[in-house]
């Protein structure tokens, strides 16, 4: 091999660059932020359905919401505790959750997703 | 394990009457009793939602409530340039609204005359067979329904449809001039729509649900009472069914075949 400490020496460097990023941050994950409550969502103590299910399965619960109460007129959800429940982002849920920025946001940009729900629907004014 | 004729019988019993105790047993002694104990509110099922408009009843006072009141309640947001006017309920001359109707000698009242238009609910509605997504689609009660979630904004059912009565959203609504939308969104509980979607009129469908009218006809009846009259036109019982019964009435462009639901009594 012609020049082969220069190459080595290239590899070595190049792939070092390469991983910095990764040893530089080893061990300093960003903490997952945990979504606060307001007063009103803690005195409820339960939402819709048990919060494991809502930490895990919110986006399909609300998905198929939107699909039965716009396509099937279907407005009241029973959940699996029995109460009865109008079905609609911006009246029942964020009735309780109107701290959208610390309870919806700061999840979604820690996981970097970008649902378009508040495209249209409107979110609630907060004060803060 | 070996069970007898007699004990089958027994456990076959039991599990019947256990079955008769649950859900299906209400069903059987009382159809849809269940359902409406869930949805918990009074059953507005229809088939054919529409509505019969009083033509002599009509004046620009009037029509300018029932716009207000739907736009207000459906964050309808209002443009300038009429280019990216968004319209759910509307007024316009007869020449527009009837057109092929007009003739030299019209009635002199009805030259400057304006008549409150909005989607028609057809039958046979045109737009639908020419959405690709189903974004809009006829509902057993007759609604022709939106789902904001699924346009796509190709705009077909707009070439389809032959009352003009859907609108493009070119911009973001809630980007619409601040002066002439003062407050915007007005109705905190409805959502607005988002830019690249085709939105129109649709009864009210969520205040059906909870049985009350739709916005433009409980507005327009607080100024003129039975200037607007919604109802079922499937239930011979009902009040729009009543009214047309005693008015002539006409349609918008009847000879497209599309079965337009709203009425213009005479």
């Amino acid at each position: 091999m012609y020049d082969g400490g220069k190459i080595i020496t290239g590899l070595v460097v190049g792939v070092g660059l390469l991983l910095f990023p990764v040893f530089y941050n080893a061990g300093k994950a960003a903490k997952a932020p945990d979504p606060v409550l307001t007063e009103k969502a803690k005195a409820a103590k339960q939402c819709v359905e048990a919060t494991s299910y809502m930490k895990s399965d919110h986006m399909k619960l609300l998905d198929e919401w939107r699909h039965e109460v716009v396509r099937s007129d279907e407005r009241y959800y029973k959940s699996s505790s029995g109460k009865v429940y109008y079905k609609g982002l911006q009246t029942t849920c964020m009735d309780c959750h109107s701290n959208k920025s610390k309870f919806c946001d700061q999840c979604h940009n820690y996981v970097a997703v970008d649902p378009y729900c508040w495209d249209c629907h409107i979110a609630p004014e907060e004060n803060q | 394990m070996a069970m007898d004729r007699r004990a089958f019988l027994k456990i076959a019993g039991l599990t019947a009457l256990v079955g008769v105790g649950g859900k299906a047993g209400f069903e059987l002694l009382a159809p849809g009793a269940v359902d409406a104990a869930e949805k918990n509110v009074p059953l507005t099922a229809a088939k054919k939602w529409g509505m019969a408009v009083d033509v002599q009843l009509l004046d620009d006072a009037v029509m300018e409530k029932c716009v207000e009141a739907c736009h207000v309640h459906n964050n309808v947001p209002h443009f300038p340039d009429p280019k990216e006017e968004i319209k759910w309920i509307w007024k316009d001359t007869y020449e527009h609204v009837f057109p092929g109707n007009e003739n030299e000698y019209l009635a002199e009242s009805f030259e400057e005359k304006h008549f409150l238009v909005l989607c028609n609910h057809c039958t046979n509605p045109p737009c639908c067979r020419v959405c690709p997504t189903k974004a809009t689609w006829k509902r057993e009660d007759g609604i022709v329904m939106m789902d904001m979630h699924r346009c796509i904004g190709c705009r077909f059912c707009m070439a389809a449809c032959p009352y003009g009565a859907r609108s493009f959203n070119w911009s973001d609504p809630r980007k619409a001039p601040q002066e002439l939308n003062p407050n915007f969104p007005t109705n905190r509980e409805f959502p607005t729509r988002s830019k690249g979607v085709v939105e129109k009129c649709t009864f009210c469908a969520e205040r059906l649900a909870k049985g009350q009218f739709p916005a433009c006809v409980e507005a327009g009846n607080r100024v003129k009472p039975g200037v607007l009259v919604f109802g079922d036109l499937d239930d011979p019982k009902s009040e729009v069914r009543a009214v047309l019964r005693e008015r002539y009435s006409i349609r918008r462009k009847p000879e497209l075949g599309t079965g337009p639901n709203i009425y213009y009594m005479i």
